[in-house]
């Protein structure tokens, strides 16, 4: 597998302007689908072998183990197998937790009766950003070849744009399976699981609800034998309980130091400390730092994504640097600010509040931060700095000149 | 000269009581801009900022003569607010709030689209749209740049700011700040088609950022339709990929999303592409200096 409908919806960073785009996991998905009265494999989460055991006795028969990881790919990686009975799953499950996909560890399995399946098919709904609609996908050629299918045999994918103001009804589902080329015998059940898939992707403020393969199995039923779905963080405010979903596990411990304070950072693996106003000038600096860096000794990158946002504070300010300064393995600092609504002198005064509430806690900055500030009250922010004389705080005139020095202090403080 | 917003341009603000509301009626009439009144219900008869408050957007606009609404609403109202403005048919209506949900978002643009695309809608998660010297609707900053020959549209406010500024000796007609979510009104090819019919506008920024495909759609409109001199700059050639869920998304665009991708999509049909920000108004300054 290895799609991009996460990268399609929002790209990276994930919470780029506010935006949240929050994946399930397979478990999850199936738990929301069954709400919905989507028929789904009888299926029981375990975090241990020992689980995994005790879930197959109690499923009984032959059972399917399958690693819980938000990626694709994790059938062609060897994370989904299936176990004779309890002792085999046992076994497999000892395989499968643990494992590493795609960068993802493996710290849940989804242990899932087993299927007889007589046809698998493939079906999505999503946003369509070129058209600025919905869509709906549906083939009668589903499985893990899917892309291979719409890159080769476009005509056996139904792409069917569906706009908010009509939705879904029964009959429309029904021509969206006709349309897939599904075939006669599943078509009832098809369009059924379409029109209550719609319900989920409606009522759940999902920008992705992915079922593939969908199933027809050996009795005639038409079920979801795998999920994906992606939320709109954004609707928050509707969907109070979204926020259970949030995966506190695989968060890393500074980003989530960093949503506590609202800030919006990402965690990256470099040594020059990036803070900045706006997403696309933080995207940017991380860009013009890095090829920055290819210029000096262990060529320097990024270590994280920071946005302060619009209209930032001095308190706003202090709390980012204090998270950046917290990652041991920045070297340096680059605070870069083109102040348009966000003032530079705010921006100065949270530099010098940052450096003596960490003083005042005993932890005194020894990193050296570049600063390059332009735009609203630049000249204030710019005396504010001179006059604070910080150690190691350096004004740089311009966003290249300021990475250039950024990243050369990196590489002498690596 | 300028497109979409101009010196005579009426402004009415929906969401003008609220905090930001207040705090950029203020920016805007300070920098020039005809702001005639605000829009909010429950408020509806009294004076705010000086300027009227009126019920609803067609009350505003039969009493002021408003053409342009800019929205600071709260995301859980702006559908209905924008909604509101495509009803009273105004001809620009410009979303600043950031945190629109993607179905509310796409909902309205279906509605704007069912009414018969009687107002235009930039954004949402926008900065609004400046036309230095004429007026401002949004949050763009007017002190920044001058009056001039160079359009601007860009997914990202703090960029396009840079760009202003960097430009500021030769000025700019428009800037347009369209927004980085995934559903928005007005797009690259809509700011590029109205450079190119402008007669105010000589030559063209454009300013992109990974994720979904319009670059690339955009450098298919530039082959066949522009023919003023475009310089782009993309950002985030350095962000780790995005995490992938499903195949949807491949079998929809087929795009990888790349900042590689819109570049090399973009140099094909002749733009020239910075690699940092001042870099592309080096590139831009070339390209005005050489007329």
């Amino acid at each position: 597998m290895g799609g991009i409908a996460g990268r399609d919806d929002g790209a990276w960073p994930r919470h780029q302007k506010g935006r949240t785009l929050v994946d399930l996991f397979e478990h999850q998905a199936k738990e929301l689908f069954a709400e919905y009265g989507i028929p789904v494999p009888r299926g029981i989460v375990a975090h241990t072998a020992e689980e995994a055991r005790a879930a197959a006795e109690q499923l009984t028969g032959k059972v399917v183990v399958k690693a819980q990881v938000k990626t694709g790919g994790r059938g062609k990686a060897g994370g989904v197998k299936v176990a004779d009975d309890a002792a085999d799953a046992h076994q497999k499950a000892t395989q499968i937790l643990g494992m590493d996909i795609k960068g993802h560890t493996v710290h849940k399995v989804l242990i899932e009766e087993a299927s007889q399946i007589a046809e698998e098919y493939y079906f999505s709904f999503l946003l369509d950003r070129a058209n600025r609609t919905f869509l709906a996908i549906c083939s009668a050629s589903g499985g893990m070849d899917i892309e291979e299918v719409a890159h080769t045999a476009p005509e056996k994918v139904a792409k069917v744009p569906v706009s908010p103001l009509d939705g879904i009804d029964r009959a429309t589902a029904r021509q969206i399976a006709e349309a897939g080329g599904l075939p006669p015998q599943a078509l009832d059940g098809a369009a059924e699981l379409i029109e209550k898939l719609w319900a989920v992707f409606v009522d759940e403020d999902a920008s992705l609800v992915e079922v593939n393969p969908m199933i027809l199995s050996a009795d005639g039923q038409v079920k979801a034998l795998d999920g994906k779905v992606t939320l709109d963080e954004n609707a928050n405010f509707r969907q109070t309980e979204h926020s259970a979903y949030v995966d506190k596990a695989a968060e890393d411990p500074l980003e989530a130091k960093a949503k506590e304070k609202h800030l919006n950072y990402v965690k990256l693996d470099g040594s020059v400390g990036i803070i900045g106003n706006g997403a696309g000038l933080v995207m940017s600096t991380l860009d013009v730092v890095a090829y920055a860096g290819e210029g000096f000794a262990g060529q320097p990158k990024p270590a994280n994504f920071l946005d302060i946002g619009g209209g930032a504070s001095a308190e706003v300010m202090a709390n980012g640097l204090e998270i950046i300064l917290s990652d041991p393995s920045v070297k340096s600092v680059f605070v870069n600010v083109f102040g348009g609504i966000t003032a530079c002198d705010a921006v100065a005064n949270g530099i010098v509040s940052a450096f003596e509430l960490l003083a005042g806690r005993g932890e005194a900055v020894t990193r050296p931060l570049v600063v390059r500030l332009d735009g609203n009250n630049a000249a204030l922010g710019r005396q504010i700095l001179a006059d604070a004389a910080l150690p190691g705080v350096e004004l740089v005139d311009t966003m290249d000149d300021a990475a250039q020095r950024a990243a050369e202090l990196a590489a002498v403080g690596a | 000269m300028a497109i979409w917003l101009t010196a005579d341009s009426k402004i009415i603000v929906q969401g003008m009581t609220g905090a930001e509301g207040t705090k950029h009626t203020r920016r805007m009439l300070a920098s020039g801009a005809k702001v005639v009144g605000g829009v909010n219900a429950r408020k509806a008869g009294t004076v705010h900022e000086g300027l009227p408050v009126f019920g609803t957007v067609a009350e505003a606009i039969s009493s002021t003569g408003a053409d342009v609404s800019v929205v600071f609403v709260p995301p859980a109202f702006t559908k209905d607010a924008v909604k509101e403005a495509i009803d009273a048919e105004i001809p620009l209506c410009v979303v600043i709030t950031e945190g629109v949900p993607i179905h509310d978002t796409t909902e309205f643009w279906a509605y704007a689209v069912a009414k018969g695309n009687k107002t235009r809608i930039i954004g949402p998660n926008c900065p609004g749209i400046a036309s230095p010297g004429a007026s401002n609707a949004g949050i763009i900053p007017a002190d920044i740049t001058t009056p001039g020959r160079i359009g601007l549209v860009s997914k990202s406010g703090t960029l396009t700011y840079q760009l202003m500024y960097e430009l500021r000796d030769f000025g700019f007609s428009t800037a347009v700040g369209i927004g980085g979510d995934p559903v928005i009104g007005t797009t690259h090819i809509d700011a590029l088609q109205a450079f190119q019919d402008d007669p105010g506008t000589d030559a063209i920024v454009m300013i992109g950022e990974i994720g979904g495909d319009a670059e690339e759609r955009a450098a298919a409109y530039i082959e066949q339709h522009v023919t003023k001199p475009v310089v782009a700059y993309v950002a985030g050639f350095t962000a780790p990929e995005g995490k992938t869920m499903g195949h949807a998304g491949a079998i929809v665009s087929g795009s990888a999303g790349t900042a590689q991708a819109k570049k090399e999509a973009l140099e094909k049909v002749g733009v020239r592409v910075g690699k940092t920000p001042s870099e592309t108004a080096r590139l831009m300054r070339e390209v005005m200096q050489s007329r």
